[in-house]
Protein backbone atom coordinates (compact mmCIF):
# COMPACT_ATOMS: atom_id res chain seq x y z
CA UNK A 1 0.00 0.00 0.00
CA UNK A 2 1.36 3.46 -0.85
CA UNK A 3 2.13 5.60 2.22
CA UNK A 4 0.19 8.86 2.32
CA UNK A 5 2.09 11.58 4.12
CA UNK A 6 -0.40 13.77 5.98
CA UNK A 7 0.58 17.40 6.58
CA UNK A 8 1.54 17.87 10.24
CA UNK A 9 -0.91 19.73 12.48
CA UNK A 10 1.98 21.48 14.19
CA UNK A 11 5.06 21.80 11.96
CA UNK A 12 7.88 21.17 14.40
CA UNK A 13 10.77 20.62 12.04
CA UNK A 14 13.04 19.28 14.75
CA UNK A 15 10.99 16.16 15.38
CA UNK A 16 10.90 13.01 13.31
CA UNK A 17 7.22 12.67 12.64
CA UNK A 18 5.43 9.41 12.44
CA UNK A 19 2.58 8.67 10.14
CA UNK A 20 0.19 5.78 10.06
CA UNK A 21 -0.31 3.83 6.89
CA UNK A 22 -3.61 2.05 6.85
CA UNK A 23 -4.45 0.73 10.30
CA UNK A 24 -1.18 -0.82 11.21
CA UNK A 25 2.10 0.44 9.91
CA UNK A 26 3.71 3.49 11.48
CA UNK A 27 6.68 4.94 9.69
CA UNK A 28 8.97 7.86 10.44
CA UNK A 29 9.08 10.97 8.26
CA UNK A 30 12.38 12.77 8.31
CA UNK A 31 12.92 16.42 7.48
CA UNK A 32 15.46 15.31 4.89
CA UNK A 33 17.00 12.16 3.51
CA UNK A 34 20.58 12.44 2.28
CA UNK A 35 21.53 9.76 -0.21
CA UNK A 36 25.26 9.12 -0.20
CA UNK A 37 27.86 9.18 2.55
CA UNK A 38 30.86 10.75 0.83
CA UNK A 39 32.18 14.24 1.56
CA UNK A 40 29.12 15.92 -0.04
CA UNK A 41 26.59 13.78 1.81
CA UNK A 42 28.33 13.91 5.16
CA UNK A 43 28.71 17.69 4.97
CA UNK A 44 25.07 18.09 3.99
CA UNK A 45 23.96 15.89 6.89
CA UNK A 46 26.04 17.89 9.37
CA UNK A 47 24.71 21.21 8.13
CA UNK A 48 21.12 19.97 8.36
CA UNK A 49 21.75 18.56 11.84
CA UNK A 50 23.13 21.91 13.02
CA UNK A 51 19.81 23.42 11.95
CA UNK A 52 18.24 20.86 14.32
CA UNK A 53 16.57 19.10 11.44
CA UNK A 54 16.07 15.34 11.59
CA UNK A 55 18.17 13.68 8.95
CA UNK A 56 18.37 10.15 7.58
CA UNK A 57 21.69 9.47 5.89
CA UNK A 58 21.54 6.50 3.53
CA UNK A 59 24.78 5.13 2.16
CA UNK A 60 26.72 1.98 1.40
CA UNK A 61 29.62 3.40 3.37
CA UNK A 62 30.87 6.54 5.07
CA UNK A 63 33.66 7.81 2.88
CA UNK A 64 32.83 7.49 -0.78
CA UNK A 65 35.63 8.13 -3.24
CA UNK A 66 37.62 10.06 -0.61
CA UNK A 67 38.29 6.79 1.22
CA UNK A 68 39.88 5.46 -1.98
CA UNK A 69 42.38 8.30 -2.20
CA UNK A 70 46.01 7.85 -1.31
CA UNK A 71 47.69 11.18 -0.57
CA UNK A 72 45.45 14.25 -0.44
CA UNK A 73 47.45 17.47 -0.57
CA UNK A 74 44.78 19.99 -1.52
CA UNK A 75 42.18 19.77 1.25
CA UNK A 76 42.36 23.04 3.20
CA UNK A 77 43.91 22.57 6.62
CA UNK A 78 45.98 19.51 5.69
CA UNK A 79 49.30 19.87 3.83
CA UNK A 80 49.23 16.14 3.22
CA UNK A 81 46.83 13.55 4.57
CA UNK A 82 45.83 10.13 3.36
CA UNK A 83 42.30 9.50 2.14
CA UNK A 84 41.95 7.02 4.99
CA UNK A 85 42.81 9.59 7.65
CA UNK A 86 40.75 12.35 6.08
CA UNK A 87 37.73 10.04 5.86
CA UNK A 88 38.16 9.13 9.52
CA UNK A 89 38.06 12.86 10.41
CA UNK A 90 34.85 13.21 8.36
CA UNK A 91 33.29 10.19 10.08
CA UNK A 92 34.20 11.42 13.58
CA UNK A 93 32.70 14.83 12.84
CA UNK A 94 29.50 13.27 11.52
CA UNK A 95 29.07 11.01 14.55
CA UNK A 96 29.01 14.01 16.89
CA UNK A 97 25.47 14.56 15.59
CA UNK A 98 24.18 11.10 16.46
CA UNK A 99 21.00 12.57 17.95
CA UNK A 100 20.01 14.44 14.82
CA UNK A 101 21.41 12.12 12.14
CA UNK A 102 20.10 8.59 11.71
CA UNK A 103 22.65 6.59 9.76
CA UNK A 104 21.50 3.63 7.71
CA UNK A 105 24.27 1.75 5.95
CA UNK A 106 22.62 -0.13 3.11
CA UNK A 107 24.00 -3.06 1.20
CA UNK A 108 21.83 -2.85 -1.90
CA UNK A 109 21.62 0.84 -2.73
CA UNK A 110 18.55 2.86 -3.64
CA UNK A 111 15.96 1.65 -6.13
CA UNK A 112 13.95 4.81 -6.63
CA UNK A 113 12.62 8.10 -5.31
CA UNK A 114 8.98 8.98 -5.81
CA UNK A 115 7.16 12.19 -5.07
CA UNK A 116 4.29 12.15 -2.61
CA UNK A 117 1.72 14.89 -1.90
CA UNK A 118 3.90 16.47 0.81
CA UNK A 119 7.25 14.77 0.52
CA UNK A 120 9.17 11.89 -1.00
CA UNK A 121 9.46 8.12 -0.66
CA UNK A 122 12.88 6.57 -1.08
CA UNK A 123 12.79 2.84 -1.82
CA UNK A 124 15.93 0.92 -0.94
CA UNK A 125 17.34 -2.10 -2.69
CA UNK A 126 16.10 -4.40 0.07
CA UNK A 127 12.54 -3.23 -0.55
CA UNK A 128 12.25 -1.04 2.55
CA UNK A 129 11.01 2.52 2.21
CA UNK A 130 11.86 5.76 3.94
CA UNK A 131 9.95 9.04 3.87
CA UNK A 132 11.10 12.65 4.06
CA UNK A 133 9.95 16.16 3.26
CA UNK A 134 13.07 16.83 1.18
CA UNK A 135 15.90 14.85 -0.37
CA UNK A 136 19.55 15.64 -1.02
CA UNK A 137 21.19 13.39 -3.59
CA UNK A 138 24.92 12.99 -3.00
CA UNK A 139 25.51 9.56 -4.50
CA UNK A 140 28.81 10.45 -6.10
CA UNK A 141 30.49 8.42 -8.80
CA UNK A 142 31.32 4.78 -9.31
CA UNK A 143 34.20 3.23 -11.24
CA UNK A 144 33.67 2.73 -14.94
CA UNK A 145 33.79 -0.91 -15.93
CA UNK A 146 35.51 -2.42 -18.94
CA UNK A 147 32.66 -4.79 -19.69
CA UNK A 148 34.97 -7.71 -20.48
CA UNK A 149 34.75 -11.41 -19.65
CA UNK A 150 35.90 -12.21 -16.16
CA UNK A 151 35.58 -8.68 -14.83
CA UNK A 152 32.48 -9.35 -12.76
CA UNK A 153 33.30 -12.99 -12.03
CA UNK A 154 36.64 -12.09 -10.45
CA UNK A 155 35.56 -8.91 -8.66
CA UNK A 156 37.34 -8.92 -5.27
CA UNK A 157 39.09 -12.11 -6.32
CA UNK A 158 41.87 -10.34 -8.15
CA UNK A 159 39.89 -7.63 -9.91
CA UNK A 160 39.71 -4.32 -8.10
CA UNK A 161 39.00 -0.66 -8.82
CA UNK A 162 40.96 0.74 -5.86
CA UNK A 163 44.73 0.45 -5.72
CA UNK A 164 44.92 2.31 -2.42
CA UNK A 165 42.42 -0.02 -0.78
CA UNK A 166 43.54 -3.36 -2.16
CA UNK A 167 47.19 -2.86 -3.11
CA UNK A 168 48.45 -4.52 0.10
CA UNK A 169 46.81 -7.81 -0.92
CA UNK A 170 49.10 -7.96 -3.97
CA UNK A 171 52.40 -7.76 -2.13
CA UNK A 172 55.18 -9.32 -4.22
CA UNK A 173 52.71 -10.23 -6.96
CA UNK A 174 52.39 -9.41 -10.64
CA UNK A 175 49.54 -7.15 -11.60
CA UNK A 176 48.03 -5.38 -14.58
CA UNK A 177 46.65 -1.85 -14.41
CA UNK A 178 44.19 -1.05 -17.17
CA UNK A 179 44.14 2.64 -18.08
CA UNK A 180 46.45 5.39 -19.25
CA UNK A 181 45.42 8.55 -17.45
CA UNK A 182 46.19 10.04 -14.07
CA UNK A 183 44.23 7.50 -12.06
CA UNK A 184 46.11 4.63 -13.69
CA UNK A 185 49.45 6.38 -13.17
CA UNK A 186 48.58 7.22 -9.56
CA UNK A 187 47.59 3.61 -8.96
CA UNK A 188 50.86 2.35 -10.40
CA UNK A 189 52.97 4.69 -8.29
CA UNK A 190 51.02 3.91 -5.12
CA UNK A 191 51.59 0.15 -5.36
CA UNK A 192 54.97 0.11 -7.09
CA UNK A 193 56.93 -0.74 -3.94
CA UNK A 194 54.47 -3.42 -2.87
CA UNK A 195 54.16 -5.44 -6.03
CA UNK A 196 56.61 -7.63 -7.88
CA UNK A 197 55.86 -6.00 -11.21
CA UNK A 198 53.20 -3.89 -12.92
CA UNK A 199 52.05 -3.89 -16.53
CA UNK A 200 50.03 -0.86 -17.58
CA UNK A 201 47.65 -1.70 -20.40
CA UNK A 202 46.81 1.55 -22.16
CA UNK A 203 44.46 1.76 -25.13
CA UNK A 204 45.93 4.96 -26.62
CA UNK A 205 49.25 5.43 -28.34
CA UNK A 206 50.83 7.05 -25.28
CA UNK A 207 50.10 7.71 -21.64
CA UNK A 208 48.02 10.84 -21.19
CA UNK A 209 48.32 11.94 -17.59
CA UNK A 210 50.42 14.59 -15.87
CA UNK A 211 53.96 14.75 -17.22
CA UNK A 212 55.50 14.44 -13.75
CA UNK A 213 53.66 11.19 -13.12
CA UNK A 214 54.48 9.82 -16.57
CA UNK A 215 58.17 10.46 -15.95
CA UNK A 216 58.06 8.62 -12.63
CA UNK A 217 56.25 5.67 -14.17
CA UNK A 218 58.66 5.44 -17.08
CA UNK A 219 61.62 5.58 -14.70
CA UNK A 220 60.31 2.79 -12.48
CA UNK A 221 62.15 -0.48 -13.03
CA UNK A 222 59.23 -2.74 -12.22
CA UNK A 223 56.62 -0.95 -14.36
CA UNK A 224 56.23 -1.55 -18.08
CA UNK A 225 53.71 0.12 -20.34
CA UNK A 226 51.83 -1.54 -23.18
CA UNK A 227 50.40 1.26 -25.31
CA UNK A 228 47.76 0.78 -28.03
CA UNK A 229 46.64 -2.30 -26.10
CA UNK A 230 43.33 -3.50 -24.74
CA UNK A 231 42.41 -6.00 -22.07
CA UNK A 232 40.13 -8.54 -23.74
CA UNK A 233 39.36 -10.93 -20.92
CA UNK A 234 40.35 -11.94 -17.40
CA UNK A 235 40.83 -15.58 -16.45
CA UNK A 236 41.65 -17.70 -13.45
CA UNK A 237 40.33 -20.31 -11.08
CA UNK A 238 39.42 -19.22 -7.55
CA UNK A 239 41.36 -16.01 -8.15
CA UNK A 240 42.74 -14.17 -11.15
CA UNK A 241 45.56 -15.96 -12.96
CA UNK A 242 45.80 -14.05 -16.22
CA UNK A 243 44.68 -11.33 -18.59
CA UNK A 244 44.47 -11.55 -22.38
CA UNK A 245 45.70 -8.36 -24.01
CA UNK A 246 45.41 -7.33 -27.68
CA UNK A 247 47.85 -5.02 -29.38
CA UNK A 248 45.58 -2.96 -31.61
CA UNK A 249 48.42 -2.10 -34.01
CA UNK A 250 49.57 -5.66 -34.68
CA UNK A 251 46.37 -7.49 -33.85
CA UNK A 252 48.37 -9.87 -31.66
CA UNK A 253 46.82 -11.35 -28.53
CA UNK A 254 49.03 -12.11 -25.53
CA UNK A 255 48.16 -13.90 -22.31
CA UNK A 256 49.77 -12.19 -19.31
CA UNK A 257 50.19 -14.29 -16.18
CA UNK A 258 49.15 -11.98 -13.36
CA UNK A 259 47.59 -12.20 -9.91
CA UNK A 260 45.60 -8.99 -10.05
CA UNK A 261 43.89 -6.54 -12.38
CA UNK A 262 43.41 -2.93 -11.32
CA UNK A 263 40.84 -1.21 -13.52
CA UNK A 264 41.45 2.54 -13.66
CA UNK A 265 39.51 3.85 -16.66
CA UNK A 266 37.55 6.62 -15.02
CA UNK A 267 34.22 6.86 -13.27
CA UNK A 268 30.55 7.55 -13.98
CA UNK A 269 27.85 9.26 -11.92
CA UNK A 270 25.91 6.97 -9.62
CA UNK A 271 22.59 8.11 -11.07
CA UNK A 272 20.89 5.05 -12.54
CA UNK A 273 18.22 5.14 -9.84
CA UNK A 274 17.39 8.74 -10.80
CA UNK A 275 16.57 8.16 -14.45
CA UNK A 276 13.13 9.48 -15.20
CA UNK A 277 12.89 11.27 -11.85
CA UNK A 278 15.24 14.27 -12.11
CA UNK A 279 16.85 15.87 -15.14
CA UNK A 280 20.19 14.31 -16.09
CA UNK A 281 22.59 15.70 -18.66
CA UNK A 282 24.28 13.77 -21.49
CA UNK A 283 26.91 12.53 -19.01
CA UNK A 284 24.16 11.21 -16.70
CA UNK A 285 24.99 13.88 -14.12
CA UNK A 286 22.20 15.49 -12.10
CA UNK A 287 21.46 18.98 -13.41
CA UNK A 288 21.26 21.52 -10.58
CA UNK A 289 20.64 25.27 -10.34
CA UNK A 290 22.46 27.82 -8.17
CA UNK A 291 20.48 26.62 -5.15
CA UNK A 292 21.61 23.02 -5.78
CA UNK A 293 17.97 22.29 -6.57
CA UNK A 294 17.29 19.63 -9.18
CA UNK A 295 14.45 19.69 -11.69
CA UNK A 296 12.15 18.43 -8.91
CA UNK A 297 11.09 20.93 -6.25
CA UNK A 298 12.35 19.78 -2.85
CA UNK A 299 15.06 17.51 -4.29
CA UNK A 300 18.57 18.89 -4.06
CA UNK A 301 21.88 17.40 -5.15
CA UNK A 302 25.54 17.92 -4.39
CA UNK A 303 28.98 16.68 -5.31
CA UNK A 304 30.29 14.46 -8.08
CA UNK A 305 26.87 13.12 -9.09
CA UNK A 306 25.92 16.63 -10.26
CA UNK A 307 27.01 18.72 -13.23
CA UNK A 308 29.30 20.81 -11.01
CA UNK A 309 32.30 21.58 -13.19
CA UNK A 310 35.03 20.34 -10.85
CA UNK A 311 35.11 17.01 -9.07
CA UNK A 312 37.26 17.41 -5.96
CA UNK A 313 36.83 16.42 -2.31
CA UNK A 314 36.77 20.03 -1.14
CA UNK A 315 34.31 21.02 -3.87
CA UNK A 316 32.02 18.15 -2.85
CA UNK A 317 32.08 19.30 0.77
CA UNK A 318 31.28 22.86 -0.29
CA UNK A 319 28.47 21.70 -2.53
CA UNK A 320 27.07 19.58 0.31
CA UNK A 321 26.92 22.62 2.56
CA UNK A 322 25.21 24.72 -0.13
CA UNK A 323 22.63 22.04 -0.78
CA UNK A 324 21.88 21.68 2.93
CA UNK A 325 21.56 25.44 3.49
CA UNK A 326 19.19 25.75 0.54
CA UNK A 327 17.28 22.67 1.65
CA UNK A 328 16.78 24.06 5.16
CA UNK A 329 15.60 27.40 3.74
CA UNK A 330 13.20 25.58 1.47
CA UNK A 331 11.82 23.51 4.36
CA UNK A 332 11.36 26.64 6.49
CA UNK A 333 9.45 28.33 3.69
CA UNK A 334 7.04 25.50 3.04
CA UNK A 335 3.39 26.23 3.82
CA UNK B 1 29.49 -17.50 5.04
CA UNK B 2 31.15 -19.36 7.86
CA UNK B 3 34.14 -21.43 8.79
CA UNK B 4 34.65 -23.90 11.66
CA UNK B 5 33.36 -22.33 14.86
CA UNK B 6 35.79 -21.19 17.53
CA UNK B 7 35.73 -18.68 20.34
CA UNK B 8 37.88 -15.92 18.85
CA UNK B 9 37.07 -12.73 16.98
CA UNK B 10 39.62 -12.02 14.26
CA UNK B 11 39.73 -8.91 12.09
CA UNK B 12 41.88 -9.03 8.96
CA UNK B 13 42.98 -5.51 8.04
CA UNK B 14 45.42 -3.37 6.07
CA UNK B 15 46.96 -0.10 7.25
CA UNK B 16 45.21 1.97 4.53
CA UNK B 17 41.66 0.75 5.09
CA UNK B 18 39.28 3.14 6.88
CA UNK B 19 36.50 0.54 7.10
CA UNK B 20 38.93 -1.71 8.99
CA UNK B 21 39.15 1.05 11.60
CA UNK B 22 35.33 1.20 11.66
CA UNK B 23 35.08 -2.52 12.44
CA UNK B 24 37.64 -2.25 15.22
CA UNK B 25 35.88 0.79 16.70
CA UNK B 26 32.59 -1.09 16.57
CA UNK B 27 34.02 -4.09 18.45
CA UNK B 28 35.66 -1.83 21.03
CA UNK B 29 32.40 0.02 21.56
CA UNK B 30 30.73 -3.35 22.24
CA UNK B 31 33.59 -4.34 24.59
CA UNK B 32 34.36 -7.35 22.42
CA UNK B 33 37.94 -8.57 22.53
CA UNK B 34 39.42 -9.19 19.10
CA UNK B 35 42.72 -9.91 17.39
CA UNK B 36 43.65 -7.54 14.57
CA UNK B 37 45.69 -9.17 11.80
CA UNK B 38 47.62 -6.96 9.38
CA UNK B 39 47.55 -8.91 6.12
CA UNK B 40 50.13 -6.58 4.54
CA UNK B 41 52.67 -7.63 7.15
CA UNK B 42 51.79 -11.33 7.00
CA UNK B 43 51.20 -12.86 3.54
CA UNK B 44 50.28 -16.21 5.09
CA UNK B 45 47.47 -14.52 7.00
CA UNK B 46 46.44 -12.76 3.81
CA UNK B 47 45.99 -16.16 2.18
CA UNK B 48 44.15 -17.41 5.26
CA UNK B 49 41.75 -14.48 4.93
CA UNK B 50 41.23 -15.20 1.21
CA UNK B 51 40.59 -18.88 1.93
CA UNK B 52 38.05 -18.06 4.64
CA UNK B 53 36.18 -15.31 2.78
CA UNK B 54 36.64 -16.44 -0.83
CA UNK B 55 37.62 -12.90 -1.81
CA UNK B 56 40.43 -10.39 -1.35
CA UNK B 57 38.83 -7.25 0.07
CA UNK B 58 39.31 -6.00 3.62
CA UNK B 59 38.13 -5.81 6.30
CA UNK B 60 37.18 -9.42 6.93
CA UNK B 61 35.85 -10.29 10.36
CA UNK B 62 35.90 -13.90 11.53
CA UNK B 63 33.40 -13.64 14.38
CA UNK B 64 33.78 -17.02 16.05
CA UNK B 65 33.45 -18.77 12.71
CA UNK B 66 31.01 -16.37 11.02
CA UNK B 67 32.73 -14.53 8.17
CA UNK B 68 31.70 -10.91 7.55
CA UNK B 69 33.20 -8.94 4.67
CA UNK B 70 33.41 -5.16 4.93
CA UNK B 71 32.00 -2.90 7.62
CA UNK B 72 28.59 -4.57 7.44
CA UNK B 73 26.94 -3.31 10.59
CA UNK B 74 23.76 -5.35 10.28
CA UNK B 75 25.72 -8.60 9.96
CA UNK B 76 28.02 -7.59 12.78
CA UNK B 77 25.00 -6.81 14.96
CA UNK B 78 23.54 -10.22 14.12
CA UNK B 79 26.79 -12.00 14.95
CA UNK B 80 27.09 -10.17 18.26
CA UNK B 81 23.50 -10.98 19.17
CA UNK B 82 23.94 -14.64 18.30
CA UNK B 83 27.13 -14.99 20.34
Amino acid sequence: MEAVIEPPVTAQASQVQEITVGDEETIAVYDAIVIGGGPAGMTAAIYLARKQLKVLLLSKDLGGQAAWSSDVENYLGFSMITGTELTKHFQDHLMKFHDEITLKLMRDGVNSITKQPTGFTVELGDGSREQAKAVIIASGKIPKQLGIDGETEFLNRGVTYCAWCDGPLFKNKSVVIVGGGNSALDAALSIERLTKDITIVNSTDSLNGDEVMIEKVMAAHTIRVLNHSQALSISGDKVVRGVTVRDSQTGTDTELAVDGVFIEVGSVPSSTFLQGFVELNELHEVVIDKRNMTSVEGVFAAGDVTDVSEKQIIVAAGEGSKAAIQCSKWLAGRP
Amino acid sequence: MSTATHDKVLVYTTPTCVYCKNVKAYLEEKNIAYEAIDVLADPAKAQEMIDKSDQMGVPVTDFKGTIIVGFDKSRLDAAVSAA
